[in-house]
């Protein structure tokens, strides 16, 4: 059965092509431009598709939330950090010998082909229950009581990336 | 069918508005500017200089794209079409009047935040690959301001959800109805700090699009312009527009959470009409506030957030919580 392009089904399964195409679109800019900034744009493109197939999958929160960190938080610290540094740009990656990519096409090939044969093959969980019900408070409730676990090990986590960070800048100052 | 065209009208709508507004805020900027200094401001192009907007595009539309050559060609074009574009998608959830909403959406208070902090990025991207050093310097300037701001600015806002229970921002209004006393800024009920919440609100949402005393981000007399000095022709054009969209949205933003947005102050006859009324108040105030008060230093303004600001929204948060828990 295939939906005509101008009915809801086919305009949305165009939609989830275009996101997936502006995802795929930014990780490539991420991984194969040379200067660094542009990398660091094409994640943020990356980033935007992904958030987009959030909210095409339902849960709104989550695409937001994918904005606010990964594309206002994540991608500004990282483009401050490359303009802070001035990495040197003319100091281009060496140059690829000829083993290394077909190296990388092997290791690529077998790592889509395992991701295929399980997305194929492997037995998948029923859709997860629609969480429109003014979501937010629903992931707070499960947050606090069925996960909070993982709530708070984030956090330890968090703590120790600061306290890292700390020592780091310490370090920095102490050689002046 | 019917939602297609709704959604066209709404976007042929906001087009209109948004394009209206931009180039008048500038003439409103001007003339206040003028008369604040003791000048008259434009005068010479149709009657109060009325059309001089109207002038301006022309003319920033007729003068030729320069890039220079130490310029990320590709990234220098796109930065200014991105923040554009960012501050248009600002207004898909901006509810006008009760059921003037473009699009009702229930976290419209985050997507708002999400939508913003990323137009962050288009900064900084303009002030690198303009590939000079004061643009760079502007760039970095701006976005460390306002991601200094955007903290306490947040957690204010949470406060705000505390107290109605919800992001969308329809719905935050539609709490607020009644007299004027049951607006956020004078909820004292709901928490004792309110007044001085709007207030910390007001501030993070001016320096957070970059307004003096707060434009660190284009010093004209350290940095020349800025993040936009290189930029001539519709690139100026297109990032000062998005500086006047922003401040649209920031004085909505206002307006929604503490001013009761189109809730009528004596409960009568609420509509578009007071949401706009209090939305160009707070935009006049902005541009009172630049044209009477000299720009900050870089170091007052983030020992402003990290050591005022965001100590005492958090203080806020609690007292907050303590009123909701105990009351």
């Amino acid at each position: 059965m295939n939906p005509s392009l101008f009915s809801p089904e086919g305009l949305a399964g165009l939609i989830f092509l275009i996101l997936i195409a502006v995802t795929m679109f930014g990780a490539v800019v991420a991984t194969c431009s040379k200067r660094l900034i542009r990398s660091v744009t094409g994640l943020a493109i990356c980033f935007v598709g992904v958030a987009g197939l959030y909210y095409f999958l339902n849960s709104p929160f989550v695409a937001m939330m994918q904005l606010l960190i990964y594309v206002g938080a994540v991608c500004v610290t990282l483009a401050f950090a490359i303009m802070l540094a001035e990495p040197n740009e003319a100091k281009v990656a060496r140059k690829i010998t000829g083993l290394s990519g077909g190296l990388a096409a092997l290791c690529g090939g077998a790592m889509a082909y395992a991701l295929g044969y399980a997305a194929v093959h492997g037995e998948w969980m029923a859709a997860a229950t629609k969480i429109n019900d003014g979501s937010v408070k629903t992931i707070g409730v499960n947050l606090l009581t069925q996960y909070s676990m993982v709530f708070e090990l984030v956090s330890i986590v968090l703590l120790v990336a600061i306290i890292g960070s700390l020592v780091l800048a310490r370090q920095g100052r102490d050689e002046e | 069918m019917d939602e297609l065209i709704r959604i066209l009208s709404y976007f042929v709508g906001i087009a209109a508005f948004l394009g209206l507004n931009l180039a008048y805020l500038g003439w409103v900027e001007r003339k206040g500017a003028g008369h604040i200094q003791r000048r008259i401001g434009p005068k010479d192009v149709g009657p109060y200089g009325l059309l001089q907007p109207l002038a301006d595009g022309l003319k920033l539309m007729s003068k030729q794209l320069v890039v220079p050559d130490n310029a990320d060609r590709l990234l220098y074009m796109s930065a200014p079409v991105l923040a554009m574009v960012a501050t248009v998608i600002l207004f898909v959830t901006i509810p006008w009047g009760e059921n003037l909403v473009p699009r009702e959406f229930d976290y419209g208070l985050i997507m708002i935040f999400a939508v913003a902090s990323a137009a962050g990025l288009s900064i900084l991207l303009g002030g690198w690959a303009s590939g000079n050093k004061y643009s760079l310097i502007a760039g970095t300037r701006a976005v460390s301001q306002s991601v200094a701001f955007e903290i306490p600015m947040l957690i204010t806002a949470i406060t705000i959800v505390m107290i109605t229970g919800t992001m969308n921002l329809n719905e935050i209004i539609r709490s607020q109805s009644g007299m004027f006393w049951n607006w956020n800024v004078f909820a004292l009920d709901k928490s004792i700090l309110m007044p001085i919440s709007f207030l910390v609100f007001f501030v993070c949402s001016m320096a957070e699009i970059n307004r003096a005393p707060f434009d660190l981000g284009e010093a004209e007399s350290e940095l020349v312009a800025g993040y936009i000095t290189e930029y001539g022709g519709m690139g100026f054009g297109l990032f000062m527009m998005a500086e006047y969209g922003n401040m649209m949205i920031g004085a909505s933003l206002t307006t929604i959470l503490f001013l009761g947005g189109w809730q009528c102050p004596f409960g009568l006859f609420p509509g578009p009409h007071w949401f706009l009324l209090k939305m160009y108040f707070l935009i006049w105030t902005i541009v009172w506030i630049r044209w009477t008060y000299p720009r900050t230093t870089l170091w007052g303004l983030l020992n402003l957030s990290w050591k005022y600001l965001i100590p005492f929204s958090l203080v806020n948060l609690l007292v907050t919580a303590l009123f909701i828990k105990v009351f």
